[in-house]
């Protein structure tokens, strides 16, 4: 089997669509297909959050994020997985983030989402700057 | 030697600027140039934390940088 053709990993500054990441892990032989969408907040502890701005160190970004697919891919039951990353501003509601993983079943699928994003939010060179109503941070870069 | 040091998120904030050539002496480690960051420009002891990336890839702290290495600033991460 080639792994390589079982992961797809996007980094755009494009919006992102759901229906493309369900294209690309439905399969004949799947029978469930788990998305975790990350939609952007409109609050950060307490105080208004107007937009947000994320860049990327992009060819680690990728290759991070590559790491991540075949590692969910070694590690769980899974039939395929694709992970999507927007850059540049994004609005309230707005979709940062789409991870799309499929399995023959549900726990695998569920199981493998969740460790991609956890492990995206810890290695994958991405930076997002929060827009509040009174200045702007970077998110987690200070205690 | 001058080593060329790119930086993203807060870290270009704190060197003013993407891209800043550091002085190192020969056979200066990651954890050197994490030292000297620390010593130039005090507000890096502010982060959660910092990487740094030679080449692409997370470095280890004894790795040996050269002047024809990437070498990439990674404060803490925040995708999703």
């Amino acid at each position: 089997m080639n792994k390589e053709s079982n992961i797809e990993i996007i980094l755009t500054e494009e919006p992102l669509s759901v229906e493309a990441c369900q294209e690309f892990v439905s399969e004949a032989n799947v029978g469930g297909i788990v998305h975790f969408i990350g939609t952007v907040r409109n609050e950060t502890k307490g105080k208004k959050v107007t937009h947000l701005d994320f860049e990327a160190y992009k060819p680690m970004a990728i290759s991070e994020m590559k790491k991540i697919a075949l590692q969910a891919l070694e590690n769980y039951p899974i039939q395929k997985i694709t992970l999507h990353h927007r850059l540049g501003k994004l609005n309230i509601g707005e979709i940062p983030v789409i991870i799309a993983v499929s399995s023959a079943h549900r726990v695998a699928a569920f199981d493998a989402c969740q460790f991609a994003i956890d492990t995206l939010k810890e290695t994958v060179p991405i930076w997002k700057k929060e827009y509040l109503e009174d200045g702007e941070v970077w998110v987690s870069a200070t205690p | 030697m001058k080593v060329k040091v790119l930086c993203f998120g807060i870290t270009k904030e704190i060197l003013g600027g993407f891209e800043k050539e550091i002085e190192l002496l020969e056979g200066d480690t990651v954890s050197a140039l994490e030292a000297k960051l620390l010593a130039d420009y005090p507000d890096f002891s502010k982060l959660t934390s910092l990487r740094i990336a030679v080449n692409e890839e997370y470095g280890n702290n004894d790795q040996i940088l050269t002047e024809r290495d990437e070498v990439v600033l990674i404060p803490p991460v925040s995708g999703g």
